[in-house]
C-alpha cells in the first residue's frame, strides 16, 4: 500500500499493515516515537489493532534537543 | 525549592537540551547544572536515514522531568498538536508553549500563546507559556489558570541579557504563579541578575551548550543562580547617588 510516511511518499509491503508493524518495518520498536495518522495521534495500546490503509498520512515523531 | 503545579524541584535551574557539541558534553553539563527540568522539542524522526543517537534515549528519565516545548509552532492549533504528540508519549505532561509571531526576532506571538494556553489548560496539560515581557498579558496569562510564567529576558539565542529588568520585576511582583526567566540569558551575570529581581527560576539553553566550555558553563550558571536567590531572599540594601561611609567619622586620628 502506498502511504505518506513524514512527508515522504513510501509504498510499504503487504503484510506491513499495521502500526506496530509499520515501527518493526523501520527498526523502531524500541525507540521512544510517537505516531500520527491523519493528525490522530495512535496510543501505543492501539498500535497492534490500528490498521494502516491506503492513502493514510501518518507522522513518527520524537523528542529532539531544543530550548 | 521551585514548585510547579503540585510538583516540587530542588533546582530552579531549568536546561534546554539543543545544540550541545556532543552527547557526552551535553551529558556532563546537564548533571553539572543539577537541574531537575529539561526542555525537548518534538521533530519528525530521521526514519530514512541511519539511526541518530537520541539524547533523550540516553537519559535516566527517574531523574528528570521532562519539559517539551511547542517549538515550530505559529498558530494556537499548531502548538495545541504538538503538544499533544509529546502528552501522548507518557512521558510527561507539562508544556512549554510557545508560538513564534516572528521569525527575525522570535519574539512569541501573545494572542496565538494565549489561545493555546487556554486550550492546552482545557486538555489538562501543566501549562508554562514562553511569553514577551508584557506585564498586562502575563496576567491575563495567569487569569486563565497557567502553571508558571515565563517571560523572555531578550530574544532567543541572543545572549543579550536582561533587556527589560523593570517589565520582569513588575510581573514578578503581580505574578502567584512561578515566573521563570527564559530566552536570552547569555552569562552567569543574567542568571544571578534574573534571581536577584526575584524570579523563581531560569530557563536557558545556549547559555550553556554554546560555551567555550558548557560543562564549566553549566556549573558557573547553577552557582550563579544559587547566589543570586541567596541575595535576593538576603534584601539587597537600597541604591543611594552619593556616598555613605562605611567607616565612623568620629575619633579620626589627629583630630
Amino acid at each position: 500500500m502506498k502511504i505518506r510516511l513524514n512527508g515522504e511518499q513510501v509504498e510499504l509491503p503487504e503484510e506491513v499493515n499495521s502500526v506496530d508493524k509499520l515501527l518493526t518495518h523501520y527498526n523502531l520498536e524500541n525507540r521512544i516515537a510517537i505516531v500520527e495518522i491523519n493528525e490522530d495521534i495512535i496510543q501505543k495500546d492501539d498500535y497492534k489493532a490500528m490498521r494502516l490503509k491506503n492513502g493514510d498520512i501518518i507522522e513518527i515523531v520524537q523528542f529532539v534537543g531544543g530550548g | 525549592m521551585l514548585t510547579i503545579a503540585n510538583r516540587t524541584f530542588h533546582s530552579r535551574l531549568l536546561l534546554g537540551t539543543g545544540k550541545y557539541p556532543s552527547f557526552e558534553i551535553q551529558k556532563q553539563a546537564v548533571e553539572v547544572s543539577d537541574a531537575e527540568i529539561l526542555t525537548f522539542a518534538v521533530r519528525r524522526m530521521n526514519i530514512f536515514e541511519e539511526s541518530q543517537p537520541n539524547f533523550l534515549e540516553q537519559l535516566d528519565l527517574t531523574k528528570y522531568t521532562l519539559l517539551p516545548n511547542t517549538a515550530g509552532a505559529k498558530t494556537a492549533e499548531e502548538a495545541v498538536r504538538i503538544a499533544k504528540l509529546a502528552k501522548a508519549s507518557g512521558l510527561c505532561d507539562m508544556i512549554k508553549v510557545e508560538v513564534i509571531g516572528d521569525d527575525r526576532s522570535l519574539l512569541p506571538d501573545p494572542i496565538e500563546t494565549l489561545k493555546a494556553s487556554e486550550m492546552l489548560l482545557n486538555e489538562g496539560f501543566i501549562v508554562l507559556p514562553y511569553t514577551s515581557d508584557d506585564v498586562v498579558l502575563a496576567k491575563r496569562l495567569e487569569d486563565l489558570g497557567v502553571h508558571a510564567i515565563m517571560p523572555g529576558a531578550s530574544p532567543i539565542g541572543s545572549g543579550k541579557g536582561i533587556i527589560n529588568p523593570l517589565n520582569l520585576k513588575f510581573i514578578i511582583e503581580q505574578s502567584q504563579v512561578p515566573v521563570i526567566i527564559d530566552a536570552g540569558i547569555g552569562s552567569p551575570k543574567d542568571v544571578a541578575h534574573a534571581m536577584e529581581l526575584g524570579a523563581d527560576g531560569v530557563l536557558l539553553n545556549t547559555a550553556v551548550s554554546g560555551a567555550k566550555d558548557p560543562v564549566k558553563m553549566a556549573l558557573a550558571v547553577k552557582l550563579a543562580l544559587e547566589a543570586g536567590r541567596l541575595g535576593y531572599e538576603a534584601g539587597r540594601i537600597e541604591e543611594k547617588d552619593y556616598a555613605v561611609a562605611s567607616s565612623p567619622l568620629t575619633g579620626l586620628v589627629g583630630s
